[in-house]
C-alpha cells in the first residue's frame, strides 16, 4: 500500500460553496495524546514513532472501539520542529531496529509514514484507507472529515506528531554557510528569524490602531493559565510556571516586537483523534462532537511579506468560508480557539472571525477584559501553543473536549459549550474545522 | 554589516550582474506588465512562464515597516545584533517590497514612511547587494 497525499479536491478553499455536503454527518469521538518532552532523549520508547503509537492507542481506547473496527488512517508525515537528522550523523540503529522498518531508516525517528505506523500497530488489521495531510493537524482534520463524509472510511484515526532534537533549530544548513545561492539570497541575506514576518504584521497593526506590545500580556497570562490546566501539555507536565505580566514583558526580544514567549517552544508531542460517521459515533464510548464544516485558505502576499491589508482581507475571507459551509454566524461561537503560535497573530484570526463582534483593531482592547474560561467571552481556552508548547493541536483537542464536557479544569463555565471553530496556522494560509455538540 | 556572499545561479544571474553595475532590476511579466519580487519561474498573477524581463527601477522607495532582529539564525550576522530589518516599498510599484538593514539608521529608531534610495554594498565574497539609505537632503 502506498499512501497518497490528499488531493486538492478534498479541501474547501473557495467562497460560495454553500453548506458542506456532510454537515453534521461526521463526528470526532476519541482523543489521545502521547507524552511531551523538550527534546528526544535517544531511547526507543520516546522516539516520535513510539509516542505516536501511544497517542493512537489512547484515542482508540478513549472512543471505546475495537482496533479491528478502524478502517482509515490520516497522518501528517512531516514531524520536524525545524530539527533535522544531520547528514553524516550515525543512524540510531538500536532505536531503528526496535521497530518494524520501512525503506527509510529515519521513519519513526524523524518522520512518520502510514506504512510505519501500520507495521508497528499489528492490532490495526483492517485499515483500507490511508492518506497524508501535509503540514499540520489542522490540515489532516480537513482530510479526515472529508474522507469519512465521502465514505472512503467509516472509522478513521488522524494523527500529528512532532520530533525535536538537540541543538538550536534553524541554526544549521544554509544559515551557517559563508555564501548563499543567488535565488535564495534575494530574500534570505537579511537574516530575519522565523517570527520576523509576524512581528512585522504586529508592528504595522500597533501603528495603525494605536496599540502596544504590552497589551498582549493579559492574553499571554490567560493562555499559560489555561495551558497549565491541560494535563496533556508540555508546560503542565514539565514546567508548571505561570506567565505573569512582568515575566512576559521582561523576556528578551527575538525579532522586536516579538519576544521569547511570543515564539512557541518546540517540543516532542503526538495528538490523535478518532473520527467516525455520526451513526457509528452514536454507539461509541464518548459523546460525539459533530463537524459542521471544514475550510481552508491559501493566499499569497503580493511581495516578500504580507501587509496588514493582506492579512485582514484573508482572515475575513476565511471566516466567511467557515460560516457559510457550517450555516452559522459569529454569534453561534461559544468560545474562541484559533491558533496562536506565534502569539502576535492570534488577534488576526480572532478579528477575522468577528468573535463577539470584535472588529479589526479591537482585539487587544478585548484582551484587557475578562477572557477567562469562567467569563462570558473565553479566548483560547486551550491555552494554545503559548500554554502547552508547539503542536498546533491543542485548540482542536480542547474544542472536542469542551463540547464533550470533559475539558477538566479548563472546562468553560461562563458559556454553554455548543459550537466552536479551531484552526490555523497562518493568517494567509491554514485549515479550519467547525465543531458542534449537536449535529444540526 | 557583513552579509553572506552570493553565488548567482542561472535564474538570478541578471539581478546580481545588475547589482554589480549598481543598477536595481526587478522581474517584470511581459504578459501582464506586472512586477514581481521575489522573482519566480512563473508569473504569480497571470501564470505566464516564459516572458519576463529584468526591468530597471528608479531606485527610490519608502520605509514601509521594520522589526529589530535580536536573535538571528544567520551566523555571519549574529555579531551585528541587534540590527534593524526594514521593508522598503518601491516608488515604481508600492506593492513591491525589498528588505534592508538600513545602514546608518540607529537601532530601533527607524523613520517609518521616510524616503529612501538604493545603494549597493559588498557581501562577504564581494558581490554587491542592493541596500537602502534614508534621503536626508
Ligand atoms: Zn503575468
Amino acid at each position: 500500500m502506498t499512501t497518497p497525499t490528499a488531493p486538492d479536491a478534498m479541501y474547501r478553499n473557495d467562497e460560495g460553496l454553500g453548506i458542506w455536503e456532510h454537515r453534521g454527518k461526521v463526528a470526532a469521538v476519541g482523543v489521545g495524546h502521547g507524552p511531551t518532552s523538550r527534546r528526544w532523549d535517544g531511547r526507543p520508547e520516546t522516539c516520535v514513532g513510539a509516542i505516536t503509537i501511544q497517542a493512537l492507542r489512547k484515542a482508540i481506547a478513549d472512543a471505546g472501539v475495537a482496533p479491528e473496527q478502524i478502517d482509515g488512517l490520516v497522518v501528517v508525515p512531516v514531524t520536524t520542529t525545524g530539527a533535522f537528522w544531520e547528514e553524516g550523523k550515525p543512524l540510531p540503529m538500536d532505536v531503528i531496529e526496535s521497530f518494524n522498518q520501512t525503506d527509510d531508516p529515519l521513519d519513526g525517528v524523524a518522520k512518520l509514514s502510514a506504512e510505519w505506523l501500520l507495521a508497528n500497530m499489528p492490532e490495526l488489521t483492517n485499515v483500507q484507507f490511508t492518506m497524508y495531510g501535509p503540514g499540520c493537524m489542522s490540515n489532516a482534520l480537513n482530510v479526515a472529515a472529508q474522507a469519512v463524509g465521502d465514505g472512503l472510511t467509516h472509522t478513521c484515526l488522524v494523527v500529528k506528531s512532532w520530533h525535536n532534537f538537540e541543538g538550536r533549530y534553524y541554526q544549521s544548513g544554509a544559515n551557517v554557510e559563508d555564501t548563499l545561492p543567488g535565488t535564495a539570497a534575494i530574500t534570505r541575506l537579511w537574516g530575519g528569524p522565523a517570527s520576523y514576518g509576524t512581528a512585522l504584521q504586529f508592528a504595522e497593526y500597533c501603528r495603525k490602531y494605536g496599540k502596544t506590545h504590552e497589551m498582549m500580556a493579559p492574553f499571554m497570562e490567560n493562555s499559560r493559565r489555561n495551558g497549565l490546566m491541560f494535563p496533556e501539555g508540555y508546560w503542565a507536565q514539565h514546567r508548571p510556571e505561570e506567565l505573569g505580566r512582568e515575566d512576559y514583558l521582561a523576556a528578551r526580544w527575538i525579532a522586536k516586537p516579538a519576544n521569547l514567549f511570543d515564539n512557541d517552544i518546540p517540543i516532542m508531542m503526538s495528538g490523535a483523534y478518532l473520527f467516525s460517521t455520526a451513526e457509528r459515533a452514536a454507539d461509541m464510548k464518548q459523546k460525539p462532537v459533530y463537524i459542521l464544516n471544514h475550510a481552508s485558505s491559501n493566499a499569497r502576499p503580493r511581495s516578500l511579506t504580507p501587509t496588514l491589508d493582506e492579512v485582514e482581507a484573508e482572515t475575513a475571507r476565511t471566516a466567511r468560508k467557515i460560516y457559510e459551509g457550517a450555516g452559522i454566524t459569529a454569534d453561534d461561537l461559544s468560545f474562541e480557539n484559533m491558533y496562536d503560535g506565534f502569539s502576535l497573530f492570534h488577534q488576526f484570526h480572532l478579528e477575522g472571525l468577528g468573535y463577539r463582534g470584535i472588529k479589526f483593531g479591537e482585539a487587544l482592547d478585548f484582551y484587557q477584559t475578562d477572557i477567562s474560561i469562567e467569563g462570558p467571552n473565553p479566548v483560547s481556552p486551550s491555552g494554545g501553543n503559548v500554554g502547552s508548547g508547539r503542536s498546533r493541536v491543542w485548540m482542536h483537542t480542547d474544542c472536542i473536549q469542551q463540547l464533550q464536557g470533559r475539558a477538566g479544569a479548563r472546562q468553560v463555565t461562563g458559556v454553554e459549550p455548543e459550537v466552536a471553530v479551531s484552526g490555523g496556522p497562518m493568517p494567509l494560509g491554514g485549515n479550519f474545522t467547525v465543531w458542534s455538540a449537536s449535529p444540526d | 554589516m557583513s552579509k553572506q556572499g552570493v553565488v548567482p545561479d542561472d535564474f538570478s544571474q541578471p539581478f546580481w550582474d545588475a547589482a554589480n553595475e549598481e543598477r536595481l532590476v526587478i522581474q517584470n511579466c511581459l504578459e501582464c506588465n506586472r512586477l514581481q519580487h521575489p522573482p519566480a519561474e512563473t508569473c504569480r498573477d497571470c501564470g505566464a512562464g516564459d516572458s519576463f524581463e529584468w526591468k530597471p527601477m528608479s531606485g527610490r522607495g519608502t520605509i514601509y515597516n521594520y522589526g529589530v532582529v535580536h536573535d538571528c539564525p544567520v551566523r555571519l550576522l549574529q555579531e551585528d545584533q541587534p540590527f534593524n530589518l526594514a521593508v522598503i516599498m518601491l516608488d515604481d510599484d508600492p506593492g513591491i517590497q525589498m528588505f534592508s538593514h538600513l545602514p546608518g539608521v540607529p537601532v530601533d529608531d527607524v523613520p517609518v514612511g521616510a524616503a529612501v534610495e538604493v545603494i549597493f554594498e559588498p557581501t562577504a565574497n564581494g558581490q554587491l547587494v542592493p541596500e537602502w539609505r534614508v534621503i536626508t537632503d
